[in-house]
């Protein structure tokens, strides 16, 4: 018991230094008061120690997870569920050690007769702080909130990260483009408060706060030491906006200061979009409001061959939600035709985030080998083979990396 | 594709008109400016016109000096009446007043770009570019994006014309610190402005062959503000039946312009999405240094390079590339009904592109600014 307890300490006291995801089980393990509140950097060590140690012995059921831990897959619509399959299968196969909690996200009539997403999934990502999810078809005019929103909200999902890089052997007009845009995703332009003062006159308010910005130019720098990444670029248009997005951008120079080991380099979005399209590799980690960075990162995906080959995270206070961005192609649904690429992408950054490098490695490099190779391309990608052909070259190729 | 060609063909049959494109178009399909010669009673008057020139920031003054030497050497019967505006050193600024006077009087502008600080030293929240929008009502900005043939990049055969409006919208500079750390900025579209801006694209693109307009927005996220906007383009599109219309979200937009150019045709846009495509479609036919573009108020023009930046890094370098410079100075002759003149320096410059000796930094070579302008002198043809 003594020995199993010291290991699972000295364990879990690892896994709070990389001070990820164990910010977020710490908060939901039940009986314990909140330890840290998300964003809080400087937690005590010996809290840390003390609280897990406390976690490791009374939830039973949960002393494991520093081993195997639990993620929430959301599988999604139309492709949704050939795709995640897929990606359960590349993990089963490359024995990354992690089970899957799967959870229905279809809108259930809630206490208040609206109807939402049921209470069981958000409590899911809840308990895991961490999910995996795929495409979802967007309600139009349902009458309820998206699941996009409402677990933005619950986790208060402050940056979406979206790596963009040219992948080999698929050919686009750009081949060197490496760039992770991080966008503030909680306000901007999409705080949703308009109004029409007169008839015919309309106005849209554009609301940024300091602590948000703060917050994720923070994770920026954070994202950019932790990925190995030089450079950081604040994308704004404080030439016009001197108020709101000089806010954003003097938040953007003092976490810089906090930062001297990455570089710093601020740049109007109109600049960047001119030179991301005459010369892409100029560019390593840009962190910008919401809406641009909503405009950047679909164009960044553009250059690099679409939204079927981008992964993109979700980073909040209380858990992370990796996704894949594309639509859901009901019209090619259910045939094992769809490309499993940016979920499993999406999924490899999630390995990084829970600090399982070498799962994430391996994963990757089996994708890429294979879509190099061009032997099991899918249809997206001009090629001819199925999702499930695609699928076992990559298991096939993990097996032969992991020896 | 074929749309593209049917149009250059069409427009190639056509007769002197006396708007831009018109006319570009005919010279860059190779009809050469002795066709214009033969014309030339029409559009070579006795007399000669005065312009307004605002050098402007950063390389400006620079190009500017390049228009005026091709000028002089091209004899273009055009005085400018010059203007040194600028927000950077506000002392040594002429007055707004004085300046919009000239371009009332003149109607017509050849315009550097003005450098717009990030910040201001009197808390002003209004750059003097979009002061003198303001001013003039310079509600239109058309930035006519094609490849130039000679030019080694990515994109070939782009041929789009980017449509903003420039008067409202995200620039309307009404923020406000709510309480400490909290800022509110406001984004004010006007049915009006919408309309104004949605008729003029249909307009433009009725005289100039044009197929299709896309309005892009982002409608489905600011329901009311771009809403407006897409709700008055889609009213105007129904009076132009033989105008295909259709609309996009402005990220998808994005994404579409550096994977498929070809599919876009007329582009409208509000102000700020306007501003991003102005400059991601430069830069997809060779960058801020060759794309002219023009904004136009009901009774007067300013010409001015399509992506503006100022280029400050290279003041004085002698590397700029006034090619944007030297188009929209030829588009100004062309609108001032001086199209021999225009084509004249337009195929001056077509001509040194396409050979491909001289060329500035951006394109790829290692030619100065002088160099540029003394070839473009060299390949005036009379």
């Amino acid at each position: 018991m003594r020995d199993g307890v010291s290991r699972g300490r000295s364990r879990a006291l690892a896994d709070a230094f990389a001070l990820k995801i164990s910010l977020a089980d710490l908060r939901i393990s039940s009986q314990l008061p909140k330890v840290a509140e998300g964003g809080e950097k400087d937690i005590m060590a010996g809290r840390v120690c003390r609280s897990l140690l406390q976690r490791v012995c009374l939830s039973g059921t949960r002393s494991y997870s520093t081993d195997v831990r639990t993620v929430t897959l959301i599988p999604g619509d139309g492709i949704g569920p050939e795709i995640s399959a897929a990606v359960q299968k590349i993990f089963t196969a490359a024995n990354v050690p992690i089970v899957w909690e799967e959870v229905d996200v279809t809108p259930v009539k809630g206490p208040d007769g609206k109807f939402g997403i049921p209470p069981s999934a958000i409590e899911s990502v809840n308990r895991n702080g961490i999910g995996l999810k795929g495409p979802l078809m967007t309600p139009v005019g349902k009458g309820h909130r998206s699941l996009n929103l409402a677990i933005r909200k619950e986790f208060n999902l402050y940056a979406n990260v979206r790596p963009c890089r040219s992948i080999e052997g698929y050919e686009t007009l750009y081949n060197d483009v490496d760039v992770v845009t991080i966008r503030e995703n909680t306000e901007g332009e999409y705080s949703g408060i308009e109004h029409e003062i007169v008839d015919g006159v309309v106005q849209s308010i554009k609301l940024i706060t300091e602590p948000a910005s703060r917050r994720v130019a923070e994770y920026a720098f954070q994202y950019a030491r932790n990925n190995g990444r030089s450079k950081v670029t604040a994308v704004h248009k404080a030439n016009i906006m001197r108020m709101s997005d000089g806010l954003f951008l003097r938040c953007c120079r003092e976490a810089a200061e906090k930062n001297p080991d990455i570089r710093f380099e601020e740049k109007y979005l109109d600049t960047v979009c001119l030179n991301m399209v005459q010369d892409p590799s100029q560019y390593d980690v840009l962190v910008m409001p919401n809406l641009y960075g909503d405009i950047l990162s679909d164009l960044c995906a553009g250059l690099v061959g679409g939204l079927g080959l981008t992964p993109s995270g979700n980073i909040g206070e209380g858990g992370a939600v990796f996704e894949s961005v594309h639509g859901t192609a009901p019209d090619i649904a259910g045939q094992d035709k769809a490309n499993p690429t940016a979920l499993l992408l999406s999924a490899v950054m999630m390995l990084r985030f829970m600090n399982l490098y070498k799962h994430a490695e391996i994963i990757e490099r089996a994708c890429f080998e294979t879509i190099k190779e061009g032997n099991y391309r899918t249809g997206d990608l001009g090629g001819k083979a199925k999702c499930s052909e695609f699928t076992n070259e990559i298991c096939s190729k993990i097996d032969v990396l992991q020896g | 594709m074929a749309a593209a060609v049917n149009r250059s063909l069409l427009s190639g049959l056509k007769s002197i008109r006396p708007l831009v494109s018109a006319s570009q178009t005919r010279s860059l399909h190779g009809v050469a400016p002795l066709t214009s010669a033969i014309q030339a009673p029409v559009s070579k008057p006795e007399g000669r016109t005065t312009a307004t020139l605002i050098p402007g920031d950063g390389v400006g003054p620079e190009l500017c000096q390049v228009v005026l030497d091709v000028f002089q050497n091209a004899g273009v019967p055009v005085d400018f009446e010059e203007h040194y505006l600028t927000e950077l050193y506000a002392k040594r600024s002429e007055t707004l007043d004085e300046v919009v006077d000239s371009i009332r009087r003149n109607g017509v502008c050849l315009k550097g770009i003005l450098a717009t600080p990030d910040h201001s030293s009197d808390g002003e929240l209004k750059t003097l570019n979009m002061k003198l929008r303001d001013e003039l009502d310079l509600y239109a900005n058309v930035v006519h994006v094609k490849s130039l043939s000679g030019l080694n990049v990515r994109h070939k055969n782009v041929d789009m014309v980017v449509i903003r409006e420039q008067t409202e919208g995200e620039y309307s500079a009404l923020e406000h610190e709510s309480v400490e750390g909290v800022v509110e900025c406001l984004k004010i579209m006007t049915r009006e402005k919408c309309r104004r801006i949605a008729k003029f694209a249909f307009d433009y693109a009725t005289r100039n062959n044009r197929k299709k307009v896309t309005a892009v927005h982002k409608a489905n996220i600011m329901k009311l503000g771009d809403g407006l906007f897409l709700r008055q383009c889609e009213e105007v599109a129904a009076m132009y039946p033989n105008i295909e219309f259709s609309n996009m979200i402005i990220d998808n937009c994005t994404m579409q312009l550096v994977s498929n150019p070809h599919q876009f045709d007329v582009l409208v846009l509000p102000n700020l999405y306007g501003n991003i495509v102005d400059n991601l479609a430069a830069g997809l036919v060779g960058g801020a240094g060759i794309v002219a573009g023009a904004s136009y108020s009901s009774d007067s023009v300013v010409f001015e390079p399509g992506a503006r930046h100022t280029f400050s890094e290279a003041v004085g370098k002698n590397v700029a590339n006034p090619t944007a410079m030297l188009l929209a100075s030829a588009n100004m002759l062309n609108h001032m009904n001086l199209q021999y003149y225009g084509n004249m320096v337009k195929s001056a410059v077509d001509r040194v592109i396409r050979i491909g000796k001289v060329r500035t930094k951006d394109m790829g070579g290692h030619s100065t600014t002088l160099d540029f302008s003394r070839a473009v002198i060299a390949n005036l043809r009379y």
